[in-house]
């Protein structure tokens, strides 16, 4: 009980933040099920609903007893933590309804206290509001009572009735593209609008139906491709990539070029982000400065390329740029690592975080401006062309970036196992045992910086031909901080991990309008989130995993460990 | 602490051997020394400045650093006692001063504002310390208690995302836009002591911060609650096992750590009367630079590295930058600063007054 009050407050105090910093009013816009739920609201009560599943949440046992049954309590639990949420912001209805607060808190306008209030007067909108809270931290209580197959397939159906109800834009234009405009008229009120409350039931309906089929067949399909034979295997999955890149290379065709480009730019990151996995990742060596060599990767191709250049005369094409670009990568790449060779941890973490930040401002001063151009940037770099195919829309991007991907994917699966990948690996887990064990920690660290920095200026380099200028200030911190919440939210050391990341959170807020005034605070929230509960990120490198949890293992039988360590150590780890 | 982090921080003797890296950083070392000293060299020799502006940029160097040494003490209080960087400490400081200048300002239309400045200054520092003490705590107790124990790198990544998030909460709440603190008609123009002349506004930076550096060693060195302090951030085992709630020894010191950034960002306000939700980032940074120059986990290290600091900030680009005949050094004044970040963590990271804690992380 008293953990429910606690969590109450402070999902209260979260929801009256919520609508305090403007969300609720900016994400009203938007339509999830007409006319039933905007999105603001649904967002607000979210916060209840996940406090609710917190408050009630079963307390952590020790092994070997019997965890608390589930039952009516969890549901009383999440409803109380959902009502007292729900009361903070009557609280905060109450004050802005009263005093005009907006000369300081400048989101606490009129629209916000209709939008808290439903329309009702104030004094019939907090028990309402109340009752609503409640409801939805009930629900989220309720979520633990379900089995988990089909807590499972109700969650995801709820998750794929939000994307659904999301992107309207996106499924509307590849429905209409694979000329399935009735599917459109049918769950959507018109091309961009709402889900339609018969929509939504839809949408629910049929992955939920998908889920609960798949559930229990998704662990034998993955047995069956395993235990086939090797020839067979590869075989398969030969196929699967011929499908997925079919599949890839019709995808900017169908989209046009506002996603295109959106992809595009999720497509940079990722380069940057799987450049960063093996500083990060596999190094373990925290670079807070990494935008420095994306900087480096873009200005040397604007330099060389632009006739705008001030320092440099003869242009060259962007592909003949590229050696140059690498060059320059991994001079900066051991600039950065020399100096820092001695240190570990946070110290580095700050060096390098200051090496950035001098980057960006010599890049912008005055005195350095007839090399680099300064504030102006250099403008006019010229577009990618390879033989006669001259790369312009964000469609044409679509592909080198792509095929860059592709190749730092490949780059870091190959790294994973070599002689340098182990050593990295060793000097993450604990630099005085590898230097003992023979790791040489000057060339470990040297390499790890240098390959990281190759990668990330590919990644500027591309930025530069496909954008058409370079500007100082487009090479802030965020963008390292960003690059490293992709990694950190997909899985340190995890290929499909960073894939994922760099997708849901690049091409999330850039989707949608409304999210991108409040980007960073979600990335914020997300670190915390994910350092509290899943350090491994979401989809693991199993050893990674392995060491962040070390100490739960501990506990456990010596049998664990023999078990983990047993295996052999060959096993890919990205593919879970 | 872990059983991992003991061992970890066991200091690694390295044979004295001469490899290229430690070529390569003394030829760093003798280059760094060399332009500084050439710069000075040159722009002293040329006269650009009179001995009353070297005076002046010195003044104002020690007012700034006095600042940045109460953001300091933050840093370096916790790293004392949980060995790691609180990232979000700038934007702690940030809130206290958001909350200084809401509270100048409704003050700034009273008529107490004019009649009684110490009064009103006082609300001002109690209201932007009571501000940034909650933030400071709430932040530890959310973000940092659960990660006790945890690989090091952890919570400093989650204080990155802190920080943000404060940064960010902030924007929202108050908006984008950059506010101009009110001024106070009694600290305008300068006043006279010891036959130099300083802006007043800068006397009762230095005097107000140096009253509070001294209440807080005082409070460390004399009380109870500042015995454990230290008992906790000498070993925090041994501490619980002596009967020191460790647990709230750590919220009192992110409290008080939070404290003195409230009363830097009040002072802030007078010296710098413009302010966004991203003020906090640098003034965080430069305060930390000030807490490693001055060996970290130390409280009076943290003083004397961020006057230093201070004064090298708001010297060196005249001294070195414009003895080169750069143009526009002015716009190099935080790379001065970043410089002097880097180049103290790779050559003096156990700070000026070397401490034990330093040398475990060399």
């Amino acid at each position: 009980m008293r953990r429910a009050v606690k969590l109450g407050l402070a999902g209260g105090a979260a929801m009256v933040l919520v609508a305090a910093i403007g969300m609720v009013a900016a994400f009203q816009a938007r339509m999830l099920i007409d006319p039933i739920l905007p999105l603001g609201t649904f967002f607000l009560y979210l916060v209840a609903f996940i406090f609710g599943w917190m408050a009630s949440k079963p307390p952590v046992t020790l092994e070997g007893f019997e965890p608390a049954r589930a039952g009516i309590r969890n549901v009383l639990a999440g409803a109380m933590a959902g009502a007292l949420g729900g009361l903070c912001v009557g609280l905060l209805l109450i004050v802005m309804t009263t005093w005009d607060l907006r000369g300081v808190f400048i989101a606490l306008s009129p629209e916000l206290a209709e939008i808290l209030s439903f329309g009702l007067p104030v004094a019939a909108a907090i028990p309402v509001i109340a009752l609503v809270a409640g409801a939805a931290g009930a629900l989220g209580g309720a979520v633990h009572l379900l089995s988990p197959r089909l807590r499972r397939a109700v969650l995801s159906a709820l998750a794929w009735v939000l994307v659904f109800s999301l992107f309207t834009d996106i499924f509307g234009q590849a429905f209409t593209a694979l000329r399935l405009e009735f599917l459109v008229d049918f769950i959507y009120t018109g091309r961009g609008g709402a889900l339609t409350i018969v929509g939504a039931i839809v949408v629910f309906a049929v992955f939920f139906v998908l889920y609960w089929w798949m559930s229990g067949r998704t662990n034998t399909l993955r047995q069956r491709v395993q235990s086939m034979p090797r020839g067979q295997r590869s075989r398969w999955q030969i196929g699967a990539a011929v499908i997925i890149l079919v599949v890839l290379y019709f995808v900017p065709k169908i989209m046009g070029p506002f996603v295109s480009q959106i992809l595009v730019t999720a497509g940079i990151y990722l380069l940057m982000a799987l450049g960063l996995n093996i500083v990060v990742g596999y190094a373990g060596l925290l670079d807070l400065g990494y935008v420095a060599f994306f900087a480096v990767g873009a200005y040397t191709t604007a330099i060389l390329t632009s006739p705008q250049s001030p320092a440099f005369s003869p242009e060259l094409s962007v592909v003949a740029s590229i050696p140059f670009v690498m060059i320059a990568a991994a001079v900066a790449g051991i600039l950065v690592a020399t100096p820092v060779i001695r240190m570990r941890g946070d110290y580095l973490a700050i060096v390098t975080l200051g090496f950035g930040e001098i980057a960006r401002i010599l890049l912008n001063s005055e005195w350095l401006a007839p090399y680099f151009g300064g504030a102006q940037g250099i403008t006019n770099i010229p577009d990618l062309q390879i033989g006669p195919l001259t790369f312009s829309t964000p469609q044409d991007y679509f592909y080198p970036v792509f095929l860059f991907v592709l190749f730092a994917a490949y780059v870091t699966y190959a790294l994973q196992n070599s002689r340098w990948g182990r050593a990295w690996m060793a000097m993450r887990e604990d630099e005085s045992v590898a230097e003992a064990m023979g790791v040489n920690i000057v060339t470990a660290k040297l390499s790890a910086f240098v390959v990281g920095a190759i990668l990330a200026s590919f990644g500027g380099s591309l930025f530069a031909s496909q954008i058409g200028s370079v500007f100082p200030h487009t090479f802030d911190i965020v963008v390292s901080i960003t690059v490293l919440v992709i990694i950190i939210v997909g899985g340190m050391g995890s290929v499909p991990g960073v894939a994922l990341g760099a997708i849901v959170l690049i091409v999330l807020p850039n989707l949608l309008r409304e999210f991108s005034e409040y980007q960073f605070l979600f990335y914020g929230v997300l670190l915390i989130v994910m350092m509290l509960n899943r350090p491994e990120g979401f989809i693991p490198s199993k050893r990674r995993a392995q060491e962040l949890h070390s100490e739960e293992m501990a506990q456990d039988a010596w049998l664990e460990i023999y078990g983990e360590k047993g295996q052999p150590e060959q096993v890919p780890e990205g593919a879970v | 602490m872990t059983e991992a982090a003991t061992v970890d921080a066991r200091p690694v003797r390295r044979a004295a051997r001469i490899t290229p890296v430690s070529i390569f950083l003394w030829a760093l070392r003798i280059a760094a020394l060399a332009i500084i000293l050439y710069g000075s060299y040159l722009s002293i020799s040329s006269g650009r400045l009179s001995a009353a502006q070297w005076r002046d940029l010195f003044v104002f160097g020690i007012s700034t650093g006095s600042v940045y040494a109460l953001i300091a003490l933050g840093y370096t209080m916790v790293y004392g006692v949980l060995r790691f960087i609180n990232f979000a400490h700038g934007e702690v400081f940030m809130v206290g001063a958001m909350m200084a200048f809401y509270v100048a300002n409704a003050l700034a239309t009273t008529t107490l504002w004019t009649s009684s400045p110490v009064v009103s200054l006082l609300i001002v520092l109690v209201a932007a310390m009571a501000t940034s003490t909650s933030v400071a705590v709430i932040v530890e107790r959310i973000a940092y208690r659960p990660l006790r124990g945890a690989p090091r790198l952890i919570p400093l990544i989650t204080s990155i995302g802190a920080s943000f998030t404060i940064q960010y909460l902030v924007r929202g709440l108050v908006g984008p836009s950059t506010k101009a603190f009110p001024r106070m008609e009694q600290l305008r123009g300068t006043t006279e002591i010891l036959g130099v002349v300083i802006l007043k506004s800068q006397v009762v930076v230095i005097v107000a911060a140096l009253v509070m550096m001294a209440g807080l060693y005082l409070f460390v060195e004399r009380t109870r609650t500042g015995k454990s302090m230290r008992a906790v951030s000498e070993d925090p085992e041994t501490a619980a096992l002596m009967g020191i709630d460790v647990d709230r020894t750590i919220v009192k010191v992110f409290a008080i750590g939070g404290a003195m950034a409230g009363v830097a960002g009040a002072l802030w306000g007078l010296v710098f009367p413009s302010l966004n939700f991203f003020s906090g980032f640098l003034p965080g940074i430069k305060a930390f630079t000030s807490a490693v120059l001055g060996g970290i986990g130390n409280i009076v290290g943290a003083m004397l590295g961020g006057v230093s600091l201070g004064i090298f900030e708001s010297v060196g680009p005249s001294l070195v930058l414009a003895g080169y005949e750069i143009p526009a050094f002015s716009q190099l004044k935080d790379v001065v600063a970043y410089a002097a970040l880097v180049l103290v963590l790779i050559f003096r990271p156990t700070g000026i007054l070397g401490e034990r804690l330093a040398q475990e992380r060399t």
